[in-house]
């Protein structure tokens, strides 16, 4: 069993998808001869041909529309975009088009496309590479949302969603890129769209979801000898939302603290928020409390420590849940 | 049209070779030549300030790289090699243009009488940019790739509304040509005949991905297809790219639309100091590119014509080594910005929910002083 770091976790994953499945295709900006900007794709277009792994123009819209051309031909294309702030030029794409057209071709036209994208903060980038946009494609019907957060899942996940029938935004927790884990690839795969609890506890369950798993791992760690119990929950899947097991834990601690980098208004908390107090209502000690990055654009580096939900944001939480 | 019909094959790199198009006035050997259609008559005084330009300009970037890699940056993009190209655009705008930079521009940043520290402090990450776009008429940098060249299209519709007398000069990169807001802006800039000049520094690389991967014909060709000229000129002789950006800023001032200035030179740095051109490109092609160095041939030219002497040169070094020494320590002793600050001018005027937010995040990071626990644990689960 080998120790891998997330970032080649993935590569694996690419890799034996491709082997597979030769109808699975690799497009993107350097993903080719550079191996991608943080190298998730080195050494696959040596092995697999620049057919197979296409160093495309610089033009996120021509990537995603020219994924969708490839998935109605039987393709199943899977777009690197560099940086989660250059989604926007191909969210036309992925929003009125990808997301749309298995409904408007009733079932004819599957759009089998995975949309890669490393996202979040805390590795001191200039603007435009640290940002957490999953919400805007988590309101968006007809596509599907997960985030890895661990080497093992990013292995599993990455194959799950490439064999999926329907388009999948697939978030790369980027500051874990380089973290490691022992790898076991001859086991069973949990299933791609369910949550999982990381962490049992009994006094607060604490959800989270790509980078944010460890942090909330970490304070969950940090008051353990302080008699306080903390469950931690991996969201895992973010559209559909898995909340089942969410619903259990928290009808069991009473309280619920969600955590992500996104900025909190209107962020995957606030839905969260909404369906616990739902299901949950008669169990719920304290208001479900939200950590999440501040309602402003994502700051210069030198504050992205001061923006970003940490450990202490996340006890804070857990302690205001406590006076209620 | 098949490609065969301009010459070019699909497949075939030589186009990538700059070609008989090509505007030079200086040669990399320091010869001044001469063009029918771009006539230059500078004074001795202002080639040796295009030459004390072009120096401290380098200075900047090196002093910036160095800074880099000793960890006073988060990242710097590295203009080194494109001296020529951007002093030469700068030189070429008059006080009432307007520039748009991608994010590269330091050297027409200088030419604009920008601080380089009001530039450094974006990439150490205390800010987008400290200078004032307006004052400066240079427009803070911007990211995501392509953007700005609508940007400058919309305020050159201004100026016609205005009725004003200036110019936008627009710039972008040979990969920001694939990008469909820069192709916009070309149908834009033709259809309203905008007083826009589009400056591409064709670098040959877009990070990793040589020009081919981009486009199957010479990037100036194609502003044909929208409908106003494309030139291109040696974008490392630095009074061709004077020349020909001063005529096309001048048409555009004066009713006749838009120019496409291909600006031919080539990245010497990595793409910013997070990449390694060793992985996808040969170190005898840069070798070929440091005989055409954009700041040597103007050296050459100096000394050869008499217009400047050894005591020039070794004033400019000295200025040189004291900008360096102004760099350094403004960098070093750069104040962190205040935290609170990412609550300001998210709108116009503050809203209630972000000013409730801001005051309890000030509350919050109050309460680790207050406790005696010191700064927050920041960074210490990174």
């Amino acid at each position: 069993m080998a120790s891998v770091t997330l970032g080649k976790a993935i590569n694996m994953g690419l890799r034996k998808a491709m082997e597979d499945d030769p109808k699975v295709l690799l497009m993107g900006e350097d993903i080719g001869r550079l191996g991608g900007v943080f190298r998730v794709t080195d050494g696959l277009q040596k092995d697999f041909g620049e057919d197979r792994v296409i160093d495309t123009p610089l033009a996120e819209s021509g990537i995603l529309g020219t994924a969708v051309g490839l998935a109605m031909r039987g393709y199943r294309p899977v777009c690197e975009i560099q940086f989660d702030g250059f989604i926007f030029p191909a969210y036309n794409q992925i929003v009125t088009q990808v997301a749309k057209i298995h409904a408007r071709s009733r079932g004819k036209m599957p759009m089998r496309i995975v949309v890669r994208v490393p996202f979040g903060g805390g590795i001191g980038a200039v603007e435009h590479h640290s940002e957490s946009p999953e919400a805007y494609f988590s309101h968006t019907p007809g596509l599907k949302v997960v985030a890895c957060s661990n080497p093992v899942d990013a292995y599993w996940m990455i194959q799950q969603a490439i064999r999926q029938d329907d388009p999948v935004l697939f978030f790369e927790p980027k500051r874990r890129y380089w973290e490691k884990a022992d790898l076991d690839t001859a086991v069973e795969p949990e299933p791609l769209f369910e949550s999982r609890l990381v962490r049992p506890g009994h006094d607060c369950t604490v959800l989270a979801y790509g980078p944010m798993v460890k942090t909330a791992l970490q304070a969950a760690a940090a008051v353990e000898g302080e008699g306080r119990s903390l469950e931690v929950v991996d969201l895992r899947t973010l559209s559909p939302l898995d909340l089942g097991p969410v619903f259990e834990s928290v009808r069991r601690t009473g309280r619920c603290v969600v955590v992500h980098e996104a900025p909190t208004n209107l962020g995957l908390g606030s839905e969260i928020a909404a369906r616990i107090t739902e299901e949950c209502f008669y169990s719920l000690e304290a208001p479900v409390l939200r950590v999440g990055g501040y309602d402003t654009p994502y700051p210069p580096s030198k504050m992205e420590e001061d923006y970003l939900p940490d450990l202490d944001r996340i006890l804070d939480a857990v302690d205001r849940s406590f006076t209620f | 049209m098949s490609a065969g019909d301009i010459g070019v094959s699909p497949g075939d790199s030589s186009f990538a070779e700059a070609g008989p198009e090509l505007i030079q006035l200086l040669t990399p050997e320091g010869e001044r030549v001469e063009h029918p259609d771009y006539a230059i008559n500078l004074s001795p005084e202002e080639l040796r300030a295009i030459y004390r330009d072009l120096a401290l300009v380098r200075r900047v970037d090196v002093e910036a790289t160095a800074l880099q890699r000793q960890g006073e940056l988060g990242i710097w993009a590295s203009l080194l090699g494109q001296e020529g190209a951007q002093v030469g655009a700068g030189w070429a705008l008059e006080d009432q243009d307007m520039a748009f930079p991608t994010y590269r521009e330091h050297g027409v940043a200088w030419c604009r009488k920008v601080d380089p520290l009001d530039v450094i402090s974006l990439f150490r990450g205390c800010d987008n940019g400290s200078w004032d776009p307006l004052a400066t008429k240079f427009n803070l940098y911007t990211v995501v790739i392509g953007v700005q060249c609508l940007h400058a299209v919309g305020y050159g519709m201004g100026i016609q509304r205005d009725g004003s007398d200036s110019a936008v000069l627009a710039f972008l990169g040979d990969g920001a040509t694939s990008q469909g807001d820069v192709n916009e802006s070309f149908v834009w800039a033709s259809v309203f005949a905008a007083p826009v000049v589009f400056f591409c520094q064709n670098n040959q690389y877009a990070i990793s991905e040589p020009i081919e991967k981009q486009s199957r014909i010479p990037l100036f060709q194609r502003a044909r297809g929208f409908g106003f000229p494309g030139v291109r000129v040696d974008g490392n002789d630095v009074l061709a790219v004077l020349a020909v950006t001063r005529k096309a800023l001048e048409a555009a001032r004066t009713g006749q639309g838009p120019t496409f200035i291909e600006a031919y030179t080539y990245r010497m740095g990595a793409h910013t100091t997070s990449d390694d051109p060793s992985r996808y490109r040969l170190a005898s092609e840069m070798e070929a590119w440091k005989l055409k160095d954009p700041i040597e041939r103007v050296r050459a030219y100096l000394i050869r014509s008499g217009q400047a002497d050894a005591a020039f040169f070794e004033s400019i070094e000295t200025e040189s080594d004291e900008l360096a020494a102004r760099i350094r320590k403004g960098t070093t002793e750069m104040p962190d910005p205040d935290p609170s600050s990412m609550f300001a001018n998210v709108y116009a005027e503050q809203t209630p929910y972000l000013r409730e937010q801001a005051e309890q995040f000030a509350a919050y990071r109050a309460s680790f002083v207050a406790s005696g626990d010191g700064a927050p644990l920041v960074g210490s689960e990174a």
